[in-house]
Parts: C-alpha cells; structure tokens; sequence
C-alpha cells in the first residue's frame, strides 16, 4: 500500500508533545489530582488473612462514629454475571466483582473486605478499626508447589479445569489447561545432536507504576453516574462497573485523568465499582485512593512461573524438538496469560516438533494482572536461557544460532498462518552489526544476548477530527495517554491533512464525548488508534476538497489535496488554491462546520520482536550483579516519534533488568506479603542502570498508513534472558531462577 | 482539638494554612495549599515523586510534618518556571522526551536542579546517584539523565553570559 521509500513531513521528527508543558509544570491532574466539592474520603478495609472464610461483619460502630456517612460491604454488591471479559490477561466478570469486594471469602492478604466513605481521610482510617470482621482462617497456598499439592486448600469449589478433556470430576487450583502438540518432539529430542534444558522459576513481580490507583465517584438521585479515573481505559471502566454493579453504560460517565503509569496493571478495575457504591449510599461523592502497601498487596502482579524445558539441536544448530510444560501463578482468581505464554514460547523460532503443556493456577495471591507482554517474559526466560546453552555446546555464536532458526515473512506463525512483514531476522542482523556486540569486554565483564517478541494487537477505537474556524485542528480519541501518544496522533492527523504539527490539538474524551475505544493495551494504540485518527483525518479532506469543488463550481473529484490545501485542476480552477484554514473559514457559512469521527476495528496489525545485548560485571565476592552496558534492538515498523519509541525499548529492558536481579513478591509462612513497598521491593534505580542504546530497525508495516507496528511490550521480553544468559557466563553456572540476588548467584542455581 | 495554624513562604510568596499535628507536608501542599504538582507515589520516603526544597534542602514531603514547615522555605514544582517560561530543566525533558507518563517528573525536576544548583557540571555518574531517590518506571532514566546533563550545559552557559 506505502512504498518503503515514501518520505514524510512530520513522522519520524522529534516534536514536544501536546501535554508536555502540564506535566512538568505540576499542572497535569492525575487520579489523586481531582476534587468535587462535597467530597468523602473513603479508605478500604483489607483482609489481613491469606485465605478465610468470612462469617460475618460488624460495621455499626464505625456507622456510629461521626463523620463516617456509608459502610459497604460484599453483601451491598449484586451478584456479577459470569462473563469473559476481553483484554490483555482472559478475566471473568463475576471475578473482577469479587476481586473488588471479598463475598464469603478473602483469597488473599488485601483482599477488601468492607470500605467506609467519611468526611475526612483521618475519620475515614479511624472507622475501618471499629469494622469487626468474623474471619474463619483457612489453610493457605500462596506458592504452585503448594497450591497444587494432592492436599492443597481449595480457593474455589466451582472451578474444574477448564481445557482438560475431559472434564475433571473433582474441583482443583488448576485454573486452565494449554497444550500445544506438533510433530514428535520425544523422538526429534531423542535424536538431537545437543539437548540444553533444566527447571527455571520466576517469582510474581509487580508493574510498579508511581501512581497508585485513584478515583472520584458521584451518583446521583436518577440514577446517572460519574467516576473519574486514572486508568488504560475510560470506556474498559464504564464496561466493568456497569457489569459489576447491575447499571446501564449509558448512566455511567467516565472522564480520564491523566494515567501515572500503567504497563497494564491498569486494565481492569479495583477501586472504582467500591467508590460508585459508598457515592450512592453517601449521596456524595466519595474519592478512594490505595496507599503503596495496597497497590502491592490488591494490586496484580504478574504470574510467577515454574518452567521445565528441554530444547534440542542438530549439529548444524538447526533446532529439532522442543518439549516445555510451565504454571504460571494466577493468584486470587483464574486468568495468568498461559495462551498467549505457550502460543508465544517458541514463535521466533522453526521448531518442526513441539510439545507445550501449560497450566494457570490459583492461591492466595493478589489476582494477577496484565503486565507488558503477558506471559512471555517468563518462558523467553527459559527458552532463551536454553539457546544460549545450545550455542555453547555447538560452539555456535548466540546470534548466528538464532539466524539459523528465526521466522521470517511467510513462514508460519503461532495461530498456523504465514508471518506477515515481521522483522526478527534484521534485528539479529543488526544486533551481530553493532558495535557493542563486538566491543572488547572489560576483565570481570560477561556479555549475554536474547531475543523475543510479542504479537501485538489491534481493536476497535474511535477518533474525531475538527477543524476551528481558524483552520487549527482538535483530535479527539478515547485512548488514554501512558508514554506521548498524543504526540503520535497529532503528528499523525498533521501529516495526513498536511498542515503543521503546532497547529494540532488533542483531547482525549470522557466516555460520553466519543464513540467507543479499547483500553490502552496490547500495543495497539498507536496502531488502531492512529488508523481512527488517519481515517478521520482523510474525512475532513474529503469535505474540505467538495468545499473547494463547490466554492469554484467544479465536480469535486477535480481537486487535488496537497500541502494541506485544495489544489484546483479543471477548468477556471486550475491553479487554484484554497488553504485548509480559509475553506475553514468559509464553512460555517458554506455547508457547515467540518469534522469527523470514525470507528475503526483495523486489521494487520503485526507481532513485534527484539534482540537485546547486555554487558555485566559481577562481583566474585559479594554476588552483586551490575549491568555496564545494554542494547535494545527492535523491529519497530516505522517510528512516529522516535524519541517516544526509543523511551519504550529503554523503559521496558530496565523493567526486565529489574525483573531479572532485583524484584520479587516475597511471601512468609503466615501468607502475608513481606516487601509491600518501593525500600524492599526494588526497582532500578539510575544508578542501577547505564544508558541504554537503542536501534530502531524500520521494517514498515504494509497495513498501516504510515508503517506503524506496536512497540511498547515487546521490550520485556529478552531482558530476563539477556541478563541471565549474562551472569551464567560471569558465574559459570547456569542461571535458572530470578531474581538473580546475590544470595541467589552465590549460592542457588542448578550446576 | 483545634488545627495549627502555620505560616510559611511556598515558591517565594507568604502562605499560611491549617492542619492537624499529624499531617504530612505533602498532605499539606496538595490539600489546603492546593499545590497538587507534589505527587505521592508511596508516603514512605522511597520514591521521591513528593521531593520538594525546605529552607533549601532537598526533602521527601511525606516525611516532613506539615507544622514543620512554620517560618520556613517551601520551593515545589509550581515554582520552577519563571512566569511563562520553563526552566532549563523543565525544556530539556520536554526536548528529549524524558517523561512518559510524568508523575514522576515534578520530583525528578525538584531534585534535579538542586543538584545543579550545588554542582552545576556533573558526571553522569554524579547525576545517577544524586537521583537515585527519585524513581521513574517508565523511561529506565537514560532520557532523563541526558535531558539533566544538557540542562547543566544551558545554565553553564547562561551563567558564563551573565558573567561575561
């Protein structure tokens, strides 16, 4: 559809964003930043057991206590409907709704099991210790051994495994069952020249985004609702809350605030269907907040994961077989991204025999959640983790052992159908091209490398574009801004109409101003919300050509579109030219103001992949590991913003970097969490880190206006590996469970 | 009990407000200051989103007392630009991309010109443990670091233009 060599005015430059000014000026209001007049000020009750049965609460002397205006608990919500909910992790409507409000049950330590709105935050915290809550304690599993043990407590009655046929007569922690089973893999790694394998954990770790979750609720007397909210998706809130609470999408008004961080841990919602309930029963608007210790403890984290793994090689290198059964820690409430994990394990790679058996399992941990690539930083982890030994056996080089396996264009996908413009094969190219990749290693430093991707995503978004009677422009999305897509649709809107980026303004709309957007996920915004706005865009030519046709008496499909004006070519109106700011002018007058809104559900989007270098040095003394030098490449299609892309591919290894050394849930024996915060869950800090090189490979996308393939997930997916594959060589001991903390490379790992 | 009464100086004007004996400073500038640009990312002092200047020193505002902030010197993100025009600082992260979502960036800009201000050529390395209390999810700091060393360069110059 676009030539590769099709050049550009305004993608691909490095303009400031349209919100830049707001955020580092302290002006830009985040979820804790807004306020009604009238407000309460609610606090949460939390479970502080792993997992009991509640018998009972007690809320009259907090009702009693001055100030305090409502009480809510699991029995002032109506039952959910059971319904799949679509978005990055599968989640269950009737999960979410237990997940806010505990009913007969606390599955985890935070679980919420009442929550009080008062007249100040201080009277608000004072009412929750007089709430009496009649817990009967039940044994616990806040681990997969011990969640899946023959005696293990059960979290549900009702839950018999989904995808096992056939259906299992007794109920079990394990959530869902994934196989995926081609070829012979036994017999191909029977007879493979070179098997690498062994067993790797991960430990669930956490987003970690600045911002805890934060809302303002208000009912009022007909019925009608607002909540405004820091969150990935407006309209993904108005779905939830009206699904939870029994209400019509229409009597729910959800306006965005601007979101402090996401990486989808803010998919789904916790705090909002809470609030709307304690604004009803107050009849007022009621603001709830989570301090740090609740995002750690309610919050999702990504699953842990147990993975067993063998991964076989010709002589030549060439991969035979793979066999890889993994569990993955869904927490409180089924859904930890295991089909996306097992479809995606191997999906770099031609492995003619495979056999992938993967399972979800529940215990008492926080429900887990979307974060960045769902479910494959975990089992690249093991599988890259594995070529990296199969180069060594071979004495293959690591990256010209991936180019002898990669996928390319038309080879077969992980659904079955031949890859699209995917560009695994020119990241590993580049990544052997680089300078670091050969760059002498200083004494005491090791070198690791590691590939993975993510599919990427599509789905349904809605933009609008209008002009002002000056000619400037306002688009309008429902896609909430996390990392500068603002600036990527502007730029977008600016070089389809022709017009400068300045001249651009975008507004991201409350739910009731704009047709309906998928939540910010899954790497789609830029994607299928950029389509929207180009197709919008394309619109507002098409009328702004008919003005200039109709102004000039002429038909309309005579009038060229360039440089962002009607270009006249038959008749008198040759030569002709009408900017976009004087057919603005005239519209009101001539056939009405000029806009757009179009909704969109496009096709052809493409997975994304990267190759990662990582230089560490480790102390032979101590353990610490300190990465000296990092290199992300991807596939990136063609980047609008440069710098915003860039900032994604920094962003996403230093969250692998994290999850490699640093983070980890740590659970006592008691079942509560012992590092709910940022001192004792760490996450990088600057000094952890060094600069982090980027390359942008442009393989543009053929199905996108301007070339575009999502960038923002699959950044996290070869760090682990990266690392790992890293510190195995420094310690000459293959690293299989993270976080690599000192104690762990000193100590731990598999010989 | 009755409210303390404080009296103040925030980003150079006279302030005063009410609070209780037990509010935090931060609670005090995003409440009856309405000064929301101060973040908090978790009211532990691990963070840094909430850094702010007292009486010049570099401060997590949720580990101050409100009431300690009497006769005092309060400087937050609020006062950075100087009427329209942004700081150095505040144009270079802007330049180099070097916030996502932002909720950080008021703590990193609070902190970042205190270290200017005391060393105004730092190394890298200088620049990454000066703020090594402010944490930033997004960006993994490489733009942030840029955008503060080149913030450094500006104000240099400036300074050397005064001078000369």
């Amino acid at each position: 559809m676009n030539p590769p060599e099709q050049s550009f005015r305004v993608v691909g430059t490095r303009p400031v964003r349209p919100d830049g000014a707001d955020k580092v000026t302290g002006r830009a209001l985040y979820g804790t930043d807004f306020a009604l007049a009238g407000m309460l000020h609610g606090a949460v009750l939390r479970s502080p057991h792993a997992h009991a049965r509640i018998r009972g609460i007690d809320a009259s002397r907090a009702l009693a206590l001055p100030g305090v205006k409502a009480v809510v608990t699991g029995a002032d919500f109506p039952e959910a409907a059971s319904v799949a909910i679509a978005g990055e992790s599968a989640a269950n409507l009737r999960d979410i709704a237990r997940n806010v409000m505990a009913r007969d049950k606390a599955l985890y330590e935070g679980h919420a099991v009442a929550a009080v709105a008062a007249t100040s935050p201080a009277i608000a915290r004072a009412a929750l210790a007089l709430i009496a809550v009649d817990y009967e304690v039940l044994p616990h599993a806040t681990s997969i051994a011990a969640a899946i043990a023959p005696d293990a407590p059960l979290l549900h009655d009702d839950l018999f495994t989904p995808g096992l046929k056939p259906r299992p007569e007794t109920p079990s922690n394990l959530a869902l069952h994934v196989a995926i089973d081609t070829g012979d893999a036994a017999a191909a790694l029977a007879g493979a020249a070179a098997v690498a394998g062994g067993h790797y954990t991960t430990q669930p770790v956490h987003q970690g985004y600045i911002e805890p979750h934060a809302c303002v609720a208000q009912w009022n007397a007909d019925g009608q609702a607002q909540i405004w909210a820091s969150s990935q998706g407006a309209f993904m809130i108005r779905s939830l809350v009206a699904g939870a609470l029994g209400l019509k999408q229409a009597d729910i008004r959800v306006t965005p605030l601007e979101i402090g961080g996401g990486f989808g841990g803010k998919t789904t919602v916790y705090l909002e269907p809470v609030a709307l309930q304690l604004a009803r029963q107050a009849g007022r608007p009621v603001r709830l907040e989570m301090s740090r210790s609740e995002v750690f403890r309610a919050t999702g984290p990504a699953p842990g994961a147990v993975i067993d793994i063998r991964l076989g090689a010709d002589k030549d290198g060439m991969l035979v077989g793979a066999e890889m059964t993994f569990h993955y820690t869904a927490g409180a409430f089924p859904g930890a991204a295991a089909h996306p994990a097992a479809l995606l394990a191997l999906a770099g790679y031609k492995v003619p025999n495979r056999k992938i058996t993967g399972w979800e399992v529940v215990c008492n941990l926080p429900s887990s959640a979307a974060y960045r690539a769902p479910g494959a930083p975990q089992v690249a982890f093991a599988v890259e983790s594995c070529l990296d030994e199969l180069a060594l056996q071979l004495g293959i080089d690591p990256i010209e052992l991936r180019l002898k396996n990669a996928v390319g264009p038309g080879d077969t996908g992980p659904m079955g159908l031949p890859h699209g413009q995917i560009g695994l094969i020119e990241c590993l190219e580049a990544a052997r091209a680089h300078p670091h990749y050969s760059a002498p290693l200083a004494p005491g430093e090791t070198r690791g490398v590691a590939a993975g991707g993510w599919a990427n995503y599509g789905g349904p978004s809605t933009a609008a574009v209008a002009l002002a009677e000056d000619g400037s422009v306002l688009v309008t999305t429902g896609s909430p801004d996390i990392g500068g897509s603002r600036a990527a649709m502007a730029m977008m809107a600016a070089e389809t109409l022709g017009v400068p980026y300045e001249t651009v303004r975008v507004t991201i709309a409350d739910t009731a101003s704009i047709g309906f957007s998928f939540l910010t996920g899954g790497s789609r915004t830029t994607f299928a919300t950029g389509h929207a706005v180009i197709a919008a865009a394309n619109q507002v030519i098409a009328t702004a050509r008919a003005r200039a046709a109709q102004i000039w008496g002429v038909a309309a499909d005579t009038v060229a579109w360039r440089d962002g004006a009607a270009h006249g070519t038959a008749g008198d109106s040759a030569g002709k030219v009408l900017t976009l700011a004087e057919i603005a002018g005239k519209a009101a007058n001539a056939g009405g103001p000029i806009s757009a809104e179009v909704g969109v559900n496009p096709a052809g989007w493409l997975p994304g992949f990267g190759v990662h270098i990582c230089d560490c040095a480790l102390d032979a003394e101590t353990g610490q590991v300190k990465v000296t030098r990092y290199t992300a490449i991807q596939d990136v299609g063609r980047a609008i913003h440069p710098a915003y892309v860039e900032g994604q591919l920094q962003g996403g290894a230093a969250q692998g970097i994290g999850w490699a050394l640093n983070e980890a849930y740590v659970y006592g024996a008691d079942g509560r969490m012992e590092n709910p915060g940022f001192l004792d869950y760490r996450v990088p800090v600057a000094s952890d880190l060094p600069m982090i090189d980027t390359v942008l490979v442009d393989k543009p996308n053929p199905d996108h206006p301007y070339g575009v393939k999502g960038v923002g997930e699959t950044p996290i997916v070869p760090p682990l590996a990266a690392v790992a594959n890293a510190v195995s060589r420094a310690a000459g001991r293959r690293q299989r469970h993270l976080p690599m903390s000192p104690e762990q490379v000193l100590l731990g790992g598999d010989a | 009990m009755s409210k303390l009464h404080i009296t103040t100086t925030v980003n150079g004007d006279p302030a005063e407000f009410l609070c209780e004996a037990d509010d935090s400073l931060l609670a005090a500038l995003r409440g009856p200051l309405g000064l929301t640009g101060t973040k908090e990312g978790c009211g532990s002092g691990d963070c840094g989103a909430c850094t702010v200047m007292l009486d010049g020193s570099m401060v997590c505002s949720c580990l101050v007392l409100a009431a300690e902030a009497q006769g005092r010197r309060v400087e937050t993100v609020e006062g950075l630009a100087e009427g329209g025009a942004l700081h150095p600082l505040q144009q270079r992260f802007l330049e180099h991309g070097a916030l996502q979502c932002g909720f950080c960036t008021p703590g990193l800009l609070v902190a970042a010109r205190a270290l200017l201000e005391r060393n105004p050529d730092p190394s890298e390395e200088e620049a990454r443990y000066w703020l090594a209390g402010n944490l930033c999810r997004c960006t993994g700091y490489d733009k942030v670091i840029r955008a503060v060393l080149d913030a450094g360069r500006d104000l240099r110059q400036d300074h050397g233009e005064k001078v000369a």
